[in-house]
């Protein structure tokens, strides 16, 4: 065999591939609809938790702050496995699937609550004064003057960071949801053959890539606005 | 008859279809003070950056004291060293000190030692009115005291030739009389200029020549006191009357 | 409650497991140590050909960057390591980690030295290149001086990505700070060693990210 049918046997074997393609398409079916929840659950959980920072009631905002200290302080993996681990001793059970959906959406929640805030605190001191002088109400200055522009602002780095927790995904191998990588390892191990892997690789990057291009052109778009 | 300081003849550039320089031919003898006018998208600013092929023109030639600046293997960084430039943003470098914004060119370009370097930047300074700011950085600094220091930076390398663009436009008016003082020293100490600016007292009192361009071209050339008063061409004429007010 | 804190937070057990974890965090510092400079400097290279006038440089600099944006790291650690082996290429953990982490980071570093890079005004380059400075000079002295000030926050924040990533490398069995604690787990049947595995990196990333909120204006936290 030459070295190019070597290579395309160890790493593109037709047969292998075609064996174990259904695994493999359960896996991107787990892994599309874990990343739309977590990205759904975490985006709104971190915008609320924002937007109750600006009611200044001081334990909650520190109790928030904390949270999302933390949550962006800890290696997402230590948090999984603690939870995973833990909880059923604690005498909660749960599925793996259930505790990564639990865990990425907490650590996205972190990460949004400071985009959204840091975008709340951005926008001028200037509308909120037009708003209320004109008889609006602390809520409705909020939801509709100050959130949308809040927002807008917010897309760019939300969008970056959403499509970097929704790839943590794959870490849900280590606790056994049957994601992609983890289709992939498995078949690799029973095959004795790379293909599956590959095969994983390639289908991550048709998944994320339209995502991160999507995400450089909408950074252009909003950097506009920001000058 | 005396090399030019600076010679360029036949100098065209074209933007797209958009020809911003046409034909320009143009001499400036040494410790000649030239100021350019005209209209904005005349090409006047373009011209400038030509001049030390910041913008790279797409015919024509450039003569430095007779040295060609625009054949294929001149050593574009020598040359520069000779060309001074002043912009209107200024451009200083915000991270370094006036005394580092001066003396970078010395040290990197020259290979000054940096006690040289220091010392020949603060004596630069000292001639533009700002011994005592050596240690102060572009933000400490009022819009007259960058473009003073800017002004320094370019001619501690002893240029021969300095171009100015549009070098008080970015100031507020009260700040343009130190800039135009340094300027005024400047000529008296016998250094070839040339001027692309709006300030028509300047000229009057300072220019050796004024040229007129508009449209990529020169449309008008002669001393200040033809030009500004008893202008030949018709769109000088109307130029001079819609800026001055008259 | 007393099985939380028997199951969470067992001292005894934290303290048996203090040698292990510790042997892993040094592990762990020299990850970074070996990873960080080498994505910036690998980052720093495809900002510089991401903006070049040629497209053969520009294109498959963008190219590398965008497909390393899109690979989860654990794909590509677990790629390198047990699917690298089928094509001859036997890699020991350590050094699969820093490839795979060589490639990520340089693509997500390369982006915001790039943006850097764009944020420094075209007149410095002008005002450097008028006074004789050639490229690499105008680059060195007055362009990446700036560039770098301006994006701090973000390489700071990145940088702290890069540390949690370290992780990762527990996967492929290197014996960083996770990996010791899950060994540690998983002979106690307590899950206290990986509590303490985090308290170590809340000890050295809180402080971090703190700074990073405090920087502000900027929104990419």
């Amino acid at each position: 065999m030459s070295q190019w049918e070597r290579f395309t046997d160890t790493f593109f074997n037709r047969a292998v591939i075609i064996k174990y393609l259904p695994d493999i398409y359960h896996g991107i079916w787990i892994t599309l609809e874990l990343s739309i929840l977590i990205v759904i659950f975490g985006i709104l959980l971190g915008t609320c938790l924002a937007v109750l920072r600006v009611y200044k009631i001081l334990p909650l905002s520190f109790c928030i702050i904390v949270f999302a200290d933390v949550f962006r302080a800890l290696p997402p993996l230590v948090l999984i496995l603690i939870a995973f681990f833990g909880l059923p001793s604690a005498g909660v059970y749960l599925s793996s699937f259930f505790v990564l959906f639990i865990i990425l959406t907490l650590v996205l929640a972190a990460f949004s609550e400071e985009i959204v805030w840091a975008g709340l605190t951005s926008v001028d001191s200037g509308q909120w004064k037009a708003a209320r002088s004109t008889g609006l109400s602390l809520n409705q200055t909020l939801i509709w003057i100050i959130l949308p522009q809040a927002f807008r602002l917010a897309i760019p780095p939300l969008t970056n960071r959403a499509i970097a927790i929704t790839k943590m995904t794959a870490l849900g191998t280590v606790i056994g949801v049957p994601d992609i990588l983890n289709q992939a390892t498995t078949a690799q191990s029973f095959s004795g053959n790379a293909s599956p892997l590959m095969i994983a690789a390639i289908i991550y990057v048709i998944i994320f890539l339209p995502l991160v291009i999507a995400s450089r052109w909408l950074e252009e778009k909003f950097s506009w606005r920001k000058a | 008859m005396a090399i030019a300081a600076l010679e360029v003849r036949g100098l065209s550039k074209s933007f797209g279809s958009n020809i911003v320089l046409d034909n320009i031919t143009l001499e400036v003898a040494k410790s000649e003070m030239v100021f350019i006018l005209g209209p904005s998208g005349s090409g006047k600013s373009t011209f400038l950056r030509c001049c030390n092929r910041l913008e790279e023109p797409d015919s024509g030639e450039i003569f430095l004291n007779g040295e060609p600046l625009t054949e294929k293997n001149v050593n574009l960084n020598k040359a520069r060293e000779k060309i001074g430039m002043v912009f209107q943003a200024f451009n200083l470098y915000p991270h370094l000190s006036a005394e580092k914004n001066v003396s970078l060119a010395l040290r990197k370009v020259r290979g000054f030692s940096t006690e040289k370097a220091n010392d020949v930047a603060r004596s630069a300074l000292d001639k533009v009115g700002l011994a005592d700011k050596y240690r102060s950085y572009p933000s400490e600094l009022s819009g007259g005291q960058q473009q003073r220091v800017a002004i320094a930076r370019a001619m501690a390398l002893e240029p021969q030739v300095m171009l100015f663009d549009e070098p008080t436009s970015a100031l507020d008016p009260e700040l343009v009389g130190d800039v135009l003082e340094v300027m005024r020293d400047m000529k008296a100490s016998g250094i070839t200029m040339l001027v692309v600016s709006h300030e028509m007292n300047f000229a009057r009192e300072a220019a050796d020549r004024v040229i007129f361009m508009d449209n990529g071209s020169i449309i008008e050339e002669g001393p200040p006191e033809k030009i500004f008063t008893a202008p030949t061409n018709s769109r000088t004429k109307s130029f001079l009357t819609r800026v001055s007010g008259n | 409650m007393s099985g939380f804190i028997e199951q969470f937070f067992n001292i005894q057990i934290m303290v048996a497991a203090w040698p292990t974890l510790f042997r892993g965090l040094a592990v762990t510092l020299m990850l970074c140590l070996a990873v960080i400079p080498m994505g910036l400097f690998g980052g720093l290279v495809a900002a510089l050909a991401s903006n070049s006038n040629y497209k053969i440089i520009r294109w498959p600099t963008i190219a590398f960057v965008d497909f390393f944006r899109s690979i989860p790291p654990l794909v590509l650690l677990i790629f390198v390591y047990s699917g690298l082996p089928f094509a001859g290429l036997r890699l020991s953990p350590f050094s699969a980690v820093v490839i795979a982490f060589f490639l990520n980071n340089s693509a997500y570093y390369g982006e915001i030295l790039r943006a850097g890079l764009n944020s420094v005004g075209y007149g410095q380059t002008e005002a450097a290149r008028s006074t004789g400075l050639n490229i690499v000079q105008t680059h060195l002295y007055v362009i990446l001086p700036q560039a770098i000030r301006n994006v701090l926050p973000d390489l700071l924040s990145n940088t702290i990505e890069v540390i949690k990533l370290t992780s990762l490398a527990s996967v492929v069995s290197l014996a960083e700070i996770l990996y010791s604690a899950d060994m540690a787990r998983s002979i106690t049947y307590n899950a206290s060693p990986i509590v303490l595995a985090a308290f170590i990196y809340l000890m050295i990333l809180w402080p971090l990210v703190r700074l990073v909120s405090q920087f502000g204006k900027n929104l990419d936290v």
